[in-house]
């Protein structure tokens, strides 16, 4: 930290007045000349919460499929199938034994015996063929989402959260002030905000899982050189149907996440898809901690976006994406 | 696939003799014996999706990289002739000659090719899909959004060909007989090429870039050549196609269609540019006759299980299982020199389309 | 090898010369619908809809059988010309109803146009200019369009409701372009108003509104919500989650049986929002009850009650074949003297009497409805009011209409 300050003076100062002037922005009252330049704080908070929580969600989804390339190299476009079929198996669930956290739980489990299954039916045919089993997720990809229509139709889907995840909780940051001199405070969807908590709650436990264990070293051994792993005796096809089972049940567990903010429908399983595709490329391939800073930047995009200039907002998240590669074909965290 | 429409759409370039003029007869034959439904909305149909796969062939199969971006290049040809020529919509609709029309938007194209081939050869490999997918939903987005030049949601209609000669170009006969010259044409460029010094160049980058970095070869030049050349075959697609349907819009250059593009190519075969054409006719013929046979509803679980079996159980496509019956077939006579029309290609891609 | 090249030809000249064997005795009828992709539900409706009519018949009209055949578009333009070129074109159809959606049926209409000698009668595609402007001389819309739908919303908003300034939120294309001109128009020459910048199109399939509910303004009286399927499903309950309390109005598929019946939650506190469309779901006439009846009866597996996708096909393959009986059946003359018939026709429908206007547009009842909440706990729609015959023009003239413009993003301005 103070090396960083002594070597990146400039920098050091401009990212302090960053950080005060967003905290000024968020605490404070705005003044009637910023209302009028930018519109109201009410919407500028909620976007900004907005975005980070999508980020969230867009981290759980993407942080599956970063882990499955970084160690396999294998681009599975069937992620985001796993999504959609991970948040229709826990709708099933929950809605049959009345408890969204078994719903949860059960989604992640499904799908990630559905990711096993396919690694040690599929990909380990055909090992370092790389297109190949791009291809097949594609095909694989066609198949479910038209399988899944067939069976839950095209009807909209959403959970039904437990009572105290569900309404508005006020934020500690006050909005306006009214003319009798009442604070007006922000109010939140507090199930947006646990989303959030899941989101860090998850990239903790990966990060402790991949740095704090036993396995988690072999996969990290595996993402620097697949080679000298196998060469050094550990099972590989083990961790690979591991991390496999991991990255797929994250995304079934996310498919109940996602599925209780917003909804499940036809169509989700390419939209999470191409965020994942967005966020890793952003992110940097095979980088969880590049998929949280991407996941982040697409997920203020999109709500900013959404909020201040709806027309163009999504081309927005392409236009970041292309940037990005531009100046760091690798990504943000991306390594080689 | 049933063998008789396999023989008519193979091309009269590839160097047998004696194959490539019965069926060059058979494809020049074809509007007089098939009607003008045949003619048109399969015949010509599938050479113009043939065509804009062939692009994606060409980058894949001899290039090594798999660009999804190449029916959003076609899309944007076909944008502009409505937007530079004339349109019924009232949006846009410039007025310029066919001519200039079409010159203009093949050219800029290609220019949006190169600019994809640009982004996209500095990363490597596998990312290559990724980014072009996201390019090509990119421009999706954008189409649908904006009004002013593209007219949005609702997209463009009354794009007319030309009349020329006397002859209404949308007419089916005439229209097929361009798609086939096209058609043709780019097969034989695209045969050409693969046996010029570029074309080999191109493999050896394929195979190995690093060596040829090495020998001094500027890799990325050669790869936003490669797509400079593959966005003038989809962009002249790109225009046929807009005449095709005398309309385009967002869902013209949607996701799906994307897709269906690498599918006709993956499925009719990677290794020699009539591949994509095999895959163009089979992908139509389901697309039209899937709803008699089947419940149409279950289209795409048809689609998606012919592409999985396709790529499980032959990655050469259709072209590979072909090659593997016709000595079953007791055709032998033709085979040797069928492979030897096509050995500067044949042996490595398969190989190199692994590797990718 | 020559063996192979005749069998080529045998096999391709048969197969292009199948289609075209018509047996006199029967007419083909092609009906064209979503039967893929996310509307497959809404085609399938549609579907429901064209069987209901040929089941009335007994499948026969005019003295002759009709023969059914079924296209399927997945709502692009593109797909629907496609598939209607192959009823046309391969299957030899002088009669075709469909298409759902509305750029289908402007891509239709212009298909339509180079096949002068075939009958196009809509399924239920609701754009304003598949009829309006440059219509075609073989397209005929027994159904009504978005802005007809919205009849009689923008005066019941104003005058019974007493909302003097609306935001608008709606999908970005032209469907809701048409449904908020239909209803902004009235609402503003009232003297309602609703600012340029309190209006806003969200991309179609957006599924996250938390900050679109955000910026939406504090100063306006109410909401008017354009949105359909699963992007007003996530609208609502959002908007619910986000603590929001302001007062809604809906567009037509915005708060019908798709919306409310959605799985989830119900949502008590869209109770009192008023919408209009072209069926109501509680009507008590008894056209109504025996159409949702025999409905019931055909289709166990259906909706609970027809949606107006069903209701649109059924009216459009009832005109085709009341139009059949009346010319006996005869399409001899390349089907002139049957758009005759059809121009002229006007006929008793589950929802009213129906008849069309010069450029073959449906003159119709429209239904005003507010949701109520149902007797078990369910989320109803109750008819407030039936507005007869409703026009295209909305009561003013064809020329005066024309000057309104092109519906789009900020049509009508209303200043």
């Amino acid at each position: 930290m103070k090396q960083f300050i002594e070597r990146h003076t400039f920098w050091a100062v401009m990212i302090m007045i960053a950080v005060i002037v967003f905290a000024w922005a968020l605490f404070a009252v705005w003044p009637e000349w910023l209302i009028d330049a930018i519109g109201r704080k009410k919407t500028f908070v909620n976007t900004l919460f907005n975005g980070i929580t999508l980020g969230g969600l867009y981290f759980i989804v993407a942080s599956g499929f970063t882990l499955v390339f970084g160690l396999m190299r294998n681009v599975n476009l069937a992620h985001g199938s796993m999504y959609l079929l991970g948040g229709y198996i826990g709708y099933e669930v929950a809605e049959a034994s009345g408890s969204w956290f078994l719903g949860l739980i059960v989604a992640f489990l499904a799908i990630a015996i559905t990711g096993v299954l396919l690694q040690v039916l599929v990909f380990r045919r055909m090992e370092g063929d790389d297109l190949r089993q791009t291809l097949i997720t594609i095909g694989i990809s066609i198949i479910a989402a038209d399988l899944m229509l067939a069976v839950w139709t095209g009807t909209t889907y959403q959970f039904d959260p437990p009572e105290w995840l569900y309404g508005a909780v006020n934020l500690p940051i006050i909005s306006v002030i009214k003319s009798s001199g009442d604070a007006v405070y922000i109010k939140y969807p507090m199930y947006r905000l646990s989303v959030l908590v899941v989101a860090i709650a998850v990239g903790i436990a990966l990060w402790l899982f991949l740095n704090r264990t036993r396995i988690g070293m072999m996969i990290r051994a595996g993402v620097n050189d697949r080679e000298m792993l196998s060469a050094s005796g550990v099972n590989v096809q083990l961790v690979f149907a591991l991390v496999f089972g991991i990255g797929a049940g994250l995304a079934g567990f996310a498919g109940v996440i996602g599925g209780t903010a917003l909804s499940i429908a036809p169509g989700e399983d390419v939209r999470y898809l191409l965020a994942s595709l967005i966020v890793v490329i952003v992110g940097g391939l095979g980088s969880v901690p590049g998929a949280a800073i991407g996941a982040l930047l697409i997920g203020l995009a999109e709500q900013f976006g959404l909020a201040y200039f709806p027309t163009y907002g999504v081309v927005l998240t392409f236009i970041i994406m292309v940037v990005v590669l531009a100046v760091r074909p690798q990504g943000i965290m991306g390594g080689r | 696939m049933d063998t008789d429409r396999l023989f008519n759409k193979s091309n009269p370039f590839a160097a047998i003799p004696a194959w490539s003029w019965i069926i060059g007869l058979l494809l020049i034959l074809y509007p007089s014996f098939a009607s003008d439904f045949f003619t048109y909305q399969i015949g010509a149909y599938s050479l113009l999706l043939g065509t804009v796969a062939l692009s994606l062939m060409m980058l894949a199969g001899y290039g090594g990289m798999v660009s999804l971006a190449q029916l959003t290049v076609a899309g944007l040809a076909g944008y502009l002739m409505a937007i530079l020529g004339d349109n019924s919509v009232g949006v846009m609709g410039l007025g310029w000659p066919w001519w200039l029309a079409v010159i203009v938007s093949v050219f800029a194209a290609a220019i949006f090719s190169a600019f994809i081939g640009a982004i996209s050869v500095r990363t490597e490999g596998i990312y290559t899909i990724m980014i072009t997918l996201a390019i090509a939903v990119a421009f999706f987005y954008f189409v649908r959004q904006n009004y002013t030049l593209f007219n949005g949601f609702t997209g463009f209609a009354g794009v007319e060909p030309p009349t020329l000669f006397g002859i209404y170009w949308r007419d089916p006969v005439p229209f097929y007989y361009l798609s086939l010259a096209v058609a043709t044409g780019f097969v034989g460029a695209v045969l050409n090429a693969s046996r010029s010094t570029f074309g080999l160049s191109l493999m050896a980058i394929r195979d190995n870039p690093r060596r040829m970095r090495a020998l001094g070869y500027n890799v990325a030049a050669h790869r936003i050549a490669a797509y400079f050349m593959s966005g003038i075959i989809a962009g002249t697609a790109g225009v046929l196609l807009v005449w095709f349907n005398g309309r385009i819009s967002p869902g013209t250059v949607g996701v799906d269609v994307v897709i269906d593009i690498l599918v006709i190519a993956v499925v009719g075969g990677l290794r020699h540019p009539i591949g994509p054409f095999l895959g163009a006719i089979a992908f139509v013929l389901l697309e039209n006759f899937a709803i008699d046979l089947i419940d149409r509803e279950r289209f795409n679980t048809v689609i998606g299980l012919a592409f999985l079996l396709v790529v499980i159980f032959s990655p050469d496509g259709i072209l590979g299982l072909w090659k593997r019956l016709r000595p079953k077939l007791r055709l032998g006579k033709s085979v040797p020199s069928a492979a030897a029309g096509t050995t500067p290609t044949d042996s490595h891609v398969s190989e190199s389309v692994k590797e990718v | 090898m020559s063996g192979f090249v005749r069998k080529t030809l045998v096999v391709a000249a048969a197969l292009s010369i199948s289609g075209t064997a018509v047996a006199q005795d029967s007419i083909k009828m092609g009906a064209l619908a979503t039967l893929e992709g996310a509307f497959t539900v809404l085609g399938e409706d549609g579907m429901r809809g064209v069987k209901m009519a040929l089941e009335e018949f007994g499948y026969e009209a005019g003295g002759k059988k009709i023969e059914l055949i079924t296209g399927s578009s997945d709502a692009s333009p593109d797909s629907a010309v496609r598939a209607a070129r192959k009823l046309v074109e391969q299957d030899g159809v002088p009669i075709l109803i469909g298409p759902l959606s509305g750029s289908e049926g402007l891509a239709i209409k212009d298909y339509a146009k180079t096949q002068p000698d075939v009958t196009f009668l809509n399924g239920t595609s609701a754009a304003q200019d598949t009829t309006l402007r440059a219509p075609a001389e073989n397209f005929f819309r027994f159904s009504t369009d978005g802005a007809q739908w919205m009849a009689g919303l923008g005066e019941y908003a104003y005058n019974e409701k007493g909302y003097r300034k609306v935001a608008v939120l709606a999908e970005d294309y032209s469907f809701p372009y048409t449904q908020v001109f239909g209803f902004l128009e009235p609402f503003c020459r009232l003297g309602g108003e609703a600012p340029i910048d309190a209006r806003f199109w969200v991309p179609i399939g957006n599924k996250d509104y938390s900050s679109v509910i955000a910026a939406l303004p504090d100063d306006v009286d109410a909401i008017y919500v354009a949105l359909g399927g699963a992007d007003a499903v996530n609208f609502l309950t959002q908007f619910e989650q986000a603590g929001g309390e302001l007062p809604l109005i809906g567009g037509s598929i915005t708060v019908d049986q798709s919306v409310l019946g959605s799985k989830g939650r119900t949502r008590q506190f869209v109770v009192g929002t008023p919408s209009a469309g072209p069926v109501s779901d509680t009507w008590d006439d008894p056209r109504w009850a025996a159409f949702v009846a025999a409905y019931q009866k055909q289709f166990p597996d259906g909706f609970p009650s027809p949606s107006l996708f069903a209701h649109g096909y059924y009216i459009n393959t009832k005109a085709a074949l009341l139009a059949l009986n009346e010319v006996g059946g005869d399409l001899s003359d390349g089907g002139k003297k049957y758009r005759e018939a059809l121009s002229n026709l006007e006929f008793d429908t589950p929802t009213g009497m129906v008849k069309l206007d010069e450029r073959r547009e449906a003159i119709a009842d429209i239904f005003l409805t507010e949701v109520i909440e149902g007797p078990d706990g369910n989320l109803l729609n109750k008819t407030i009011k039936v507005i007869p015959q409703v026009n295209q023009t909305l009561g003013v003239p064809y020329e005066k209409f024309l000057e309104y413009g092109q519906v789009g993003r900020e049509n009508p301005s209303c200043e």
